[in-house]
């Protein structure tokens, strides 16, 4: 019956909307103004909306400037996040001049040169020099540009060498978690395969593999050392996900059938982060960024940096893949003792 | 059925249903493609409901999407589905086959003086394949399962394995059928488009005497024949993917309790296929838009477009460079980053052609005479969002940058201000300007005013505060900002998103009041309502099949002929022969 009620009631406004809109053009009509055209006090009225339009669109850009400013990410977390921030930062004093200036003249001109009966127009239809220098202009800044944000592409897509001495771990992305592998004492990850993913091994390492052995994996949180290279490797198990790690300027997608990679250096710990914004609460994040089903929300884990010391110590806490009940028995070719369930348990107490 | 054998256009099923006239089907098109457009829209104020008010219920979602939105509260998957076909519906069948299909079809016989498209049945035919395409798209809703849920670039493998999300069934299947049609459908219009712009020009109209609008087609046609069939044959190896077990875009997968038996495929490589349409695809979309406005600002300015051969530059440029730079939705891929240090070049000289138009639009309206029609408004608004989004491309399209915003709310905010706004305002102005060409009347200006300044300010008001959204680092097609402390203190920001939202959907009714309105009881409207120099205007009212009564019109002229100096009245039609001494403008 409501519903019925709403129906009729937007039915007879439409009605009613159509006779005043119908009244209102004859109105017009009988003043000898045709209905299309717009009249002199329309001209005026839009042209000076345009003005005011101007004014309310940059009041609202510095409201969400001034409101929302501090929500922004905060200062970057890693050595190449940093430089990449100043050349964000290049980039939007190049462009918000730009913006401010082509908007002031957009509306300025829809103004100032709003309809008269008493004037023409001028009839400038080109200019090669004014054309030229638009398009000269334009080029040279993009090229400086290009050229300055490639140096710093190449700088940071890098790969490491074994001189670094980078810290290697492995992110492994399935519906919808995270799980860190390091590669343990002997500094080589195992080789894992889809096929032999069953109950507890949920990474689908070899156990055949000698590599694998000391291979160490955590879930919910994983820690990595301050002020040294990080290489990661993404893997995925199902569909594509991304690993974004926006504090470290760090994203790449994790797709199943190959391994990408990115590296970093942290430059600030999780503690120096929390005293920089005095929040206690506040820890790094991995997101998974590219849409994998339906939790992809809720899909995280914690990054903690720490010193050198801390990071060892932790890492000497963590079990070996053979040491984790459930993985003993399980090889390529014998099943698994172990629920699922159960597995799932254990490691997240890890 | 005998006495109107000989005379099909006075044929109801003949004259509005399998009408091989371009002006009909034009027609057909744009209620086919806003009828699309509209759904979407709705969609997308669903979606906004939950992502400004997570996890509130809202009972009356209930009542007409039931199972989707069990107890008011919109389905996590279902949410991916509807943001999923919002993306699909207004790319493809809102701005791709609702605008070209429109406006290429009304406007290229009639500003070239032709009687009509070269095929007028494969005209026909592409309409019903869209028409086709259309109906599939909608029934996928209601299969069970839901709609193809994996984000309208549909990667592999979430889209391939129905394990993966439940939209990925019989949704996904549908998708791809749908999406087939629908390139049918393109190629048969652009082939159409491409041959009648080059073979049945009337005498005199040279290709440099041709309006924008109609170059903007040519490329638009062109762009979409190299390009549609690309992504055929990614939804088809996809489809065998999917339904024969091949495995092109799969490898080394375990899903639901055991690893499948494909070994060797890559899903980069459809994103590749995917992308090579992909990106052109954007000026499929934005081409038409820029060339409706570059038509409108100059009618309305009552001035020459300024820089008619450089607009025509700016044009093929852009068609061309589209072609060389879809890796830049790639670069974090783990494609080559040499291959990205390319695409990051590439793309950025996009931004040479795309400022040399912004600042014609402006030197066109410096010292113009504007009048202030809704048309006119929707064109002057499309510079404003052209400049707004094409800036912050230059910071999507830069690799190094593009590391942190790449696939956050940065790029939502981007791309709908560029290609969504840009794309709209150029249909909205061109259905304002082109209605008294389509229905004999014309739209009543008062609302559309108001639904100018309606639609501008709360479309701002949606898609800017998305980009501070971004640059904290939110990620798109998240169902709920609620699961990490360092998005929860962003929910005012996606309420107030969510507000303005509601209210510019709300304001389209006015639009589409106006639309129908104006159909039907608007004020009918003379030859040349706008006083516009093109060939559309020297057509009768009343449709009539071949367009012109008679004699087919002879060109004289340039389309721009505003304001000549030392002629009394400010627009001179192409019709008319150049006076003694006067020299045109472009030869």
């Amino acid at each position: 019956m409501m519903n019925l009620l709403i129906i009729a009631a937007i039915v007879l406004g439409i009605i009613a909307l159509s006779k005043v809109v119908k009244v209102l053009e004859k109105a017009s009509t009988v003043r000898g103004e045709n209905t299309y055209t717009p009249t002199d006090k329309e001209n005026k009225t839009q042209a000076l909306l345009m003005p005011i339009f101007l004014l309310v669109y940059f009041a609202f850009i510095a409201w969400q400037l001034v409101a929302w400013g501090d929500r922004m990410l905060p200062m970057a977390a890693s050595e190449h996040g940093i430089v990449i921030d100043k050349l964000m930062d290049t980039t939007w004093i190049i462009i918000t001049p730009v913006f401010i200036v082509t908007h002031i003249l957009l509306f300025y001109f829809a103004w100032k040169y709003a309809y008269d009966k008493n004037r023409k127009a001028q009839f400038f239809a080109h200019s090669n020099k004014l054309e030229m220098l638009w398009t000269a202009i334009p080029a040279l800044v993009l090229l400086i540009l290009i050229l300055y944000g490639l140096s710093i592409w190449n700088d940071t897509m890098e790969p490491l060498t074994a001189e670094d001495e980078p810290v290697e771990i492995e992110l492994y992305a399935r519906q919808f978690d995270w799980t860190a592998r390091y590669p343990g004492e002997d500094g080589k990850f195992g080789t894992a395969d889809v096929r032999l993913i069953e109950g507890i091994n949920m990474l689908g390492l070899d156990s055949t593999d000698e590599n694998a052995w000391d291979d160490k994996y955590v879930k919910a949180e994983f820690v990595i050392p301050v002020n040294r290279p990080v290489q990661f490797y993404f893997r995925a198990q199902d569909v594509i996900h991304s690993a974004f790690m926006p504090h470290f300027r760090a994203q790449m997608n994790c797709v199943p059938g190959m391994t990408t990679r990115f590296n970093f250096v942290p430059t600030m710990t999780t503690a120096e982060m929390q005293e920089h914004l005095g929040d206690p609460e506040f820890h790094y994040q991995l997101l998974c960024n590219k849409i994998c089903g339906a939790a992809h929300y809720n899909m995280g884990m914690e990054i903690k940096v720490v010193s050198e010391e801390e990071y060892i110590a932790w890492l000497a806490e963590q079990n070996e893949f053979l040491k984790v009940e459930g993985n003993t028995n399980t090889t390529a070719q014998t099943e698994s003792n172990s629920q699922p369930s159960q597995g799932a348990e254990e490691v997240s107490s890890l | 059925m005998s006495a109107t054998a000989h005379h099909q256009d006075n044929d109801f099923l003949f004259k509005y249903i399998f009408s091989t006239d371009h002006k009909m089907i034009a027609k057909q098109f744009f209620l086919t493609g806003s009828f699309m457009g509209l759904i979407g829209m709705l969609m997308s104020s669903i979606f906004r409901l939950q992502l400004g008010y997570p996890g509130e219920s809202f009972p009356f979602l209930e009542s007409f999407m039931g199972g989707w939105a069990p107890d008011g509260v919109l389905s996590p998957d279902k949410y991916l589905a509807l943001v999923t076909l919002h993306g699909t519906i207004m790319v493809f069948f809102l701005l791709t086959a609702g605008l070209s299909g429109t406006f290429s079809n009304l406007l290229i016989p009639l500003q070239l003086g032709a009687r009509d498209m070269a095929s007028g049945f494969m005209n026909m035919l592409s309409y019903w394949f869209f028409f086709l395409s259309s109906c599939v798209m909608i029934a996928s809703i209601f299969v069970e399962g839901g709609p193809a849920s994996g984000g309208w670039t549909i990667y592999p493998p979430l889209s391939a394995l129905p394990e993966a999300v439940p939209g990925s069934g019989m949704g996904m299947t549908l998708w791809i059928i749908s999406m087939a049609l629908f390139i049918v459908s393109s190629l048969l219009g652009s082939l159409n488009y491409i041959v009648t712009i080059l073979n049945l020009r009337t005498k005199g109209m040279t290709m440099t005497r041709m309006p924008l609008t109609i170059w903007a087609f040519l490329v638009t046609a062109i762009l979409g024949v190299l390009s549609f069939p690309v992504l055929f044959s990614a939804v088809l190896l996809l489809f065998f993917d999917r339904s024969f077990g091949t495995s092109f875009y799969l490898s080394d997968i375990y899903i639901a309790g055991q690893a499948l038996e494909v070994e060797g495929g890559s899903p980069i490589l459809y994103e590749h296929l995917f992308w090579f349409l992909g990106h052109p695809e954007v000026y499929i979309i934005l081409l038409p838009a820029l060339g409706i406005t570059s038509e409108v600002v100059a009618t309305n300015a009552r001035k020459p477009i300024f820089g008619y051969r450089a607009m025509i530059g700016s044009i093929l440029a852009i068609g061309f460079i589209s072609f060389l730079v879809w890796g830049h939705h790639m670069f974090i891929t783990g494609m080559n980053p040499f291959l990205g240090a390319v695409f990051t070049f590439t793309t950025l000289l996009v931004a040479i052609p795309s400022a040399v138009k912004v600042f014609n639009y402006l030197t066109t309206l410096w010292k113009g005479n504007i009048r202030f029609t809704p048309a006119m408004l929707f064109a002057i608004g499309l510079v404003s969002t052209f400049i707004t989004g094409g800036l912050t491309g230059i910071i999507l399209g830069d690799s190094a940058l593009d590391i942190n915003v790449h696939d956050t709310y940065f790029v939502v905010g981007h791309f709908h201000i560029v290609m969504g706004l840009s794309g709209t305002f150029g249909m909205i102005s061109g259905i304002y300007h082109w209605f008294p060409k389509m229905y004999g009347r014309v739209m009543n200006k008062s609302l559309g005013y108001i639904h100018f300044w309606a639609t501008i300010v709360t479309a701002y008001g949606i898609f800017f505060p998305m980009h501070f959204l971004g640059l904290a680092g939110v990620p798109r097609r998240y169902y709920a900002n609620t699961e990490f402390p360092m998005f929860n203190e962003m929910y005012d920001i996606n309420e107030l998103i969510t507000v303005f939202a509601i209210i510019a959907v709300a304001s389209q009714g006015i639009f589409i009041f106006n639309i129908f309105y104006s159909m039907f009881k608007g004020q009918k409207s003379p030859q040349n309502p706008w006083e516009s120099t093109t060939l559309e205007w020297t057509t009768p009212v009343e449709h009539i099949h071949g367009n012109w009564p008679g004699e087919l019109p002879e060109v004289h002229r340039w389309a721009y002929d505003y304001s000549k100096p030392n002629i009394e009245e400010d627009f001179v039609p192409q019709t008319v022969p150049l006076r003694e001494g006067e020299e045109d403008e472009n030869h």
